[in-house]
């Protein structure tokens, strides 16, 4: 096959996958609301990406406020200006890193195990066995892990947002000999509360997207063992490029609303 | 009603059924009927749709003409997922695969249908588990997980599963393949157990012509996409027809 009908394939197949994609997410909204609404697994699930997500998420973020700190505190002292990297790490983690760092690390953790687990379900037929007994699958596994992505990835992006900022401190201590006061002050000064909407409103967005592309991939594996794997590995990476592209867009959109 | 028939009216009717996936023609105009109360077997080389007509029957696949009446409802009929619900819940279906939720204990499995369709205390569940666990033949097991379990185990405390609600039909899809003869003369007890007990319908699908001189009242064969016999089990054992005999005796 020549490369320009190689090319023109796999864009065949993106298109289709997108399509298929926005119709599985669209037939969850008639059920969305629809009894009974099983919070109990909400409950769960939400308890289950915790665990497994948030020594990922912790490592990163405190990691990631460390290096910012860092560099930022290299360039601040040229200008003399150094104790502002409190607000420079702050800002930078509340509004990007924390949101975006936990979505990916979640994605990673959690959202190829739920693709991992719905599709071992699917070719081992629990969805159908689920369906016979008079259990609406989409209703029973796919909403309820989409609302606890939702919850979830807000409630981690939490946390994140607090060790990263704790990793820039750290670094202001040491390396820019900022006093903890001082690092603090700025922190609350530059930000507010108000610049945490944005951030956790992305995190939520970003928890959607989870769970729609890893219940969809669980949902639509075939073919056994093989199968599941495909699925797995394909939503971490849709759900990757996904996180990056709608945070472009997304935090636009803030800006424009909220002029920051 | 072994020997099934005479003057009943059908619980399950099937009409001139069809079904093609592509270009393959896998079902060309099923008729099949079963009366209350009665076992009714349903012979069939691998691949020949049987796995299909069930799947129609319990409304996972979408037929592509003909008819279905389940306990006088024509589900053919059925558009929407409420219209289902009064079959799923009066019907069980027994996997090929057993199909145990592998995230639940025995426990769990058994008791899901009735945690979510019935107003039972957590103590009537767990009294009605045990006594559903024990007419399959199985002990104090509800702990397990379903991964801790052998095939034999796994498709017992599915029939568990299948029959909680108390269906008045049980399809069950090929029960005792996979299975030695030990644990498949089991399965066939207590299919003829249900029967007895319960006045179960059921339709079993299989080729385990073990299986099926124990639990017959009646047989069928599908061949090519059509039912071509259809009768008593003495009948069928007898039958000269060389497709069935074929079938029967290799
Ligand atoms: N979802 C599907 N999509 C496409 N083709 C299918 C599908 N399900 C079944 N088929 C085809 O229908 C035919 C009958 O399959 P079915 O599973 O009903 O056979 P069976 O009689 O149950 O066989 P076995 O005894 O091996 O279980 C096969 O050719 C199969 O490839
Ligand atoms: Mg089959």
């Amino acid at each position: 096959m020549t490369l320009a009908a190689e090319l023109g394939n796999r864009v065949i197949a993106l298109i289709r996958y997108l399509g298929e994609l926005s119709l599985f997410a669209l037939s969850i909204l008639p059920i969305l609301f629809r009894k009974p609404l099983f919070f109990g697994l909400i409950i769960r699930q939400i308890r289950d990406i915790g665990i497994y997500s948030f020594p990922l998420v912790a490592i990163s973020s405190f990691a990631i406020g460390i290096v910012l700190s860092m560099h930022s505190i290299h360039l601040l002292k040229q200008f003399g200006a150094v104790h502002y990297v409190a607000a420079a790490v702050g800002l930078s983690v509340v509004k990007e890193l924390g949101p975006v760092l936990t979505a990916l690390m979640v994605a990673g953790r959690s959202g190829s195990g739920i693709s991992a687990e719905l599709g071992s379900m699917r070719v081992t037929r629990q969805i159908d066995a689920l369906q016979v007994l008079a259990v609406n699958p989409m209703k029973y596994l796919v909403v309820t892990r989409i609302v606890a992505c939702m919850i979830a990835v807000p409630l981690l992006t939490a946390f994140a947002d607090l060790l990263g900022i704790t990793g820039g401190l750290l670094m202001g201590i040491t390396r820019g000999g900022i006093s903890p006061s001082l690092y603090l002050d700025i922190t609350f000064e530059f930000v507010e509360m108000i610049d945490l909407v944005p951030g956790l409103l992305k995190a939520a967005f970003f928890g959607m997207l989870i769970g729609i592309v890893s219940t969809y991939g669980g949902f639509t594996a075939s073919g056994g063992t093989t199968g599941v794997g495909t699925a797995t590995t394909r939503t971490v990476v849709v759900t990757s490029l996904m996180i990056f592209i709608s945070d472009v867009f997304l935090s636009q959109t803030f800006i424009v609303l909220l002029g920051g | 009603m072994r020997g099934g028939g005479n003057g009943q009216e059908p619980i399950v009717q099937i009409e001139g059924v069809t079904k093609a996936f592509g270009n393959n023609e896998v079902l060309r105009g099923v008729n099949l009927t079963l009366y209350p109360g009665e076992t009714l077997v349903l012979l069939g080389g691998s691949g020949s749709g049987k796995s299909v007509l069930l799947g129609i029957l319990i409304g996972l696949l979408q037929a592509g003409g003909g008819r279905v009446m389940l306990s006088d409802m024509e589900v053919t009929a059925f558009r929407t997922e409420e219209e289902w619900k009064a079959i799923w819940r009066s019907v069980g279906f027994l996997f090929q695969g057993a199909a145990l939720f592998d995230s639940m204990s025995v426990r769990d499995n058994i008791a899901f249908p009735l945690e979510i369709h019935t107003d039972l205390s957590r103590a009537a569940i767990d009294d009605k588990v045990s006594r559903l666990l024990a007419m399959v033949g199985l002990g104090d097991i509800q702990q397990k997980m379903p991964s801790e379990l052998s095939g034999g185990m796994q498709k017992r405390v599915a029939l568990a599963r299948t029959i909680a609600l108390e269906p008045r039909i049980v399809l069950y899809d090929e029960p005792t393949t996979g299975l030695d003869p030990i644990t498949s003369d089991t399965i066939a007890e207590l299919i003829r157990e249900l029967q007895k007990r319960l006045g179960i319908t059921s339709l079993v699908v299989t080729h385990d012509i073990r299986l099926a001189f124990r639990v017959a009242d009646r047989v069928s064969m599908l061949y090519q996409g059509k039912i071509v016999i259809t009768g008593p089990l003495e009948e069928i054992r007898n039958h000269q027809d060389p497709r069935v005999r074929e079938f029967l005796y290799g």
